[in-house]
């Protein structure tokens, strides 16, 4: 099975790991260009997003993000990342249940299909999405430019996170606890709710994290799907997108440190979730 | 585990399965099919439109072009730091491991606005220097390998992380106190121990390379036959309402992208039983 990008992580297994050796000359300076490299690329312009935001005072700040159009939509996105996160914790343990604890044929099609959300390109995922929910809709079925076309997008885009996290986990849990607990008496969902999702519970969160911060973020997948509507379907990152071709860089990079700070309190919340984790084994 | 599905009452492992299935076609698969069907509705024409088209083809090759640079500095970075966040111990360890994944959290417009605000001509940090010395980073191909190298940077670091962890530093002690120097025992026990879980890193980053949109289109300046990528075409052919264009573009980047999802999916269990 392809757990692609998005399983355990990195700490998943921190706790089997050997003690790590001192830093040697080579090393040393390994780290150095490597460092180098991640601040030019990453650290610096993350920090002049921040930078740039602060420029303006607490006051240029606060209007930037507090002009009515902006804040329509900063609350749609989080809004329908939230209700779509929720869908996810729903719909993604069972896909996970259904691909860890069934056997039929067509299983490997499925395990496929969860990942490409995840490789298709953002923007053919758009149109993908509107050749079969769009105007020509075989269904009958026009979401274009519509808000049900924002949650349409991001239902796609944040589809294996979940999954992906959960898989692992769950293909871990003996199945000789969950025999214990029915033959003391417990009923099927008993047997789920005490059991089972104790244990599957830093997984889930860790995913809804991961599928919230993808949704809040998303971009691609909405440019040809949603019209972009002021107050209707305009996304954050849209608005983002509009301050910079205006030439507002002050105002986009006030928007984007909203953004930033989400990503960062999701990449903690995950972080935290995995060594929990790793501990359990 | 044979036992355990017997008991599961098979009307509900039905219905699951059933869920699960109608939900990943509605969402996944239904659309899917139906791109490529709108690419070949008029058989191969669409096709044929893209691929003598000069600035479809000089997109392309720059999609391919800036992809293949970014996967080598994103391996080699990545290599590198899993090596450093496994093996060795120094301050910030684990800040450094929580923000390598970071660019998989950030919004492709944040990355390119971000880019914009350091390496920018006009007003940008460094990007007035370097533009007086020579060096045109943004609305050039710089900047479009650095946004592609920023999306995707996460990705063979967290293949190779847990690998490396996994089997832990005895063969290479060993090979060490048989004489062997570092570049030695990293070429002949270390790379060989991870070579798959590069090979997977490698294929999700060329996956992600290819497809990058929003951080590209900040950054690009989306110059018609010099800086306008694959994914810009597909926009710019679908907003022109040349449809057909389009879904072909869309087609060539979407088969690019599944091969490797099912190249890796295909791979992956051969290991696992070796």
């Amino acid at each position: 099975m392809a757990t692609v990008a998005l399983g355990t992580g990195p700490t998943a297994r921190l706790r089997r790991s050997v003690r790590p050796g001192h830093l040697t000359t080579a090393s040393g300076v390994g780290l150095g260009v490597a460092m180098i490299w991640f601040s030019l690329l990453v650290l610096i312009p993350l920090s002049a997003v921040v930078v740039t935001a602060a420029g303006g005072g607490w006051t240029g700040f606060w209007s930037s993000v507090t002009n009515e159009q902006t804040a329509a939509a900063i609350r749609l996105t989080v809004g329908m990342a939230a209700v779509v996160t929720l869908i996810n914790v729903v719909m993604g343990t069972l896909i996970a249940w259904v691909l860890v604890r069934d056997e039929f044929f067509g299983k490997r099609a499925l395990e496929v299909l969860i990942d490409i959300p995840f490789a298709l390109p953002t923007i053919v995922a758009g149109l993908v999405l509107l050749s079969l929910y769009g105007s020509d809709s075989p269904f009958g079925i026009d979401v274009a430019n519509t808000r049900s076309a924002v949650f349409l997008a991001f239902l796609f885009v944040t589809l294996p996170f979940i999954v992906r996290m959960v898989q692992p986990v769950l293909a871990e849990i003996d199945p000789e606890v969950e025999q214990a607990a029915a033959s003391l008496g417990a009923s099927r969902f008993t047997t789920f709710r005490r059991v089972i999702l104790p244990s599957l519970a830093p997984a889930i969160t860790a995913g809804a994290a991961l599928s919230f911060a993808r949704g809040v973020s998303e971009y691609g997948s909405l440019v040809l799907l949603s019209g972009n509507l002021p107050f209707r379907t305009e996304v954050t990152s849209v608005r983002i997108l509009s301050s910079v071709e205006n030439n507002n860089l002050a105002g986009a990079a006030s928007v984007a440190t909203i953004l930033l700070v989400i990503s960062v309190a999701v990449m903690i919340a995950v972080e935290v979730l995995q060594r929990r984790m790793s501990r359990r084994g | 585990m044979v036992e355990a599905r017997r008991r599961q009452p098979t009307a509900l492992r039905w219905v699951f399965r059933a869920i699960v299935t109608t939900y990943l076609f509605l969402l996944v698969a239904g659309p899917v099919s139906l791109v490529v069907r709108h690419t070949f509705a008029e058989g191969l024409t669409d096709l044929q439109g893209i691929a003598e088209d000069p600035d479809v083809v000089h997109a392309l090759r720059l999609t391919v072009v800036v992809a293949l640079v970014s996967v080598v500095i994103n391996t080699v970075f990545g290599v590198g730091i899993s090596l450093l966040l496994v093996r060795y111990e120094f301050p910030g360890r684990r800040l450094l491991s929580a923000f390598v994944n970071l660019p998989l959290s950030v919004s492709p417009i944040v990355v390119g606005l971000s880019l914009v605000l350091v390496y920018g001509g006009r007003n940008g940090w460094f990007g007035p220097t370097l533009e007086a010395a020579g060096f045109q980073v943004v609305f050039a191909t710089p900047a479009i390998v650095m946004a592609t190298v920023f999306v995707a940077l996460p990705l063979v670091v967290r293949e190779v992380v847990p690998v490396l962890q996994e089997v832990g530093v005895e063969q290479e002690q060993a090979a060490r106190s048989l004489g062997a120097g570092s570049l030695q025992t990293f070429r002949r026990i270390t790379l060989p121990t991870i070579r798959w879980a590069v090979v997977y890193g490698v294929v999700l980053s060329l996956a992600r390379s290819l497809g990058e949109f929003g951080a590209v289109k900040v950054v690009s300046g989306n110059v018609l036959g010099q800086t306008r990528t694959a994914t810009l075409v597909v926009e710019e052919k679908y907003l022109n309402f040349d449809q057909g264009g389009a879904y072909a573009t869309a087609f060539l980047l979407a088969s690019i992208s599944v091969a490797c999802i099912v190249v890796v999916s295909i791979i992956r269990p051969r290991e696992q039983r070796s």
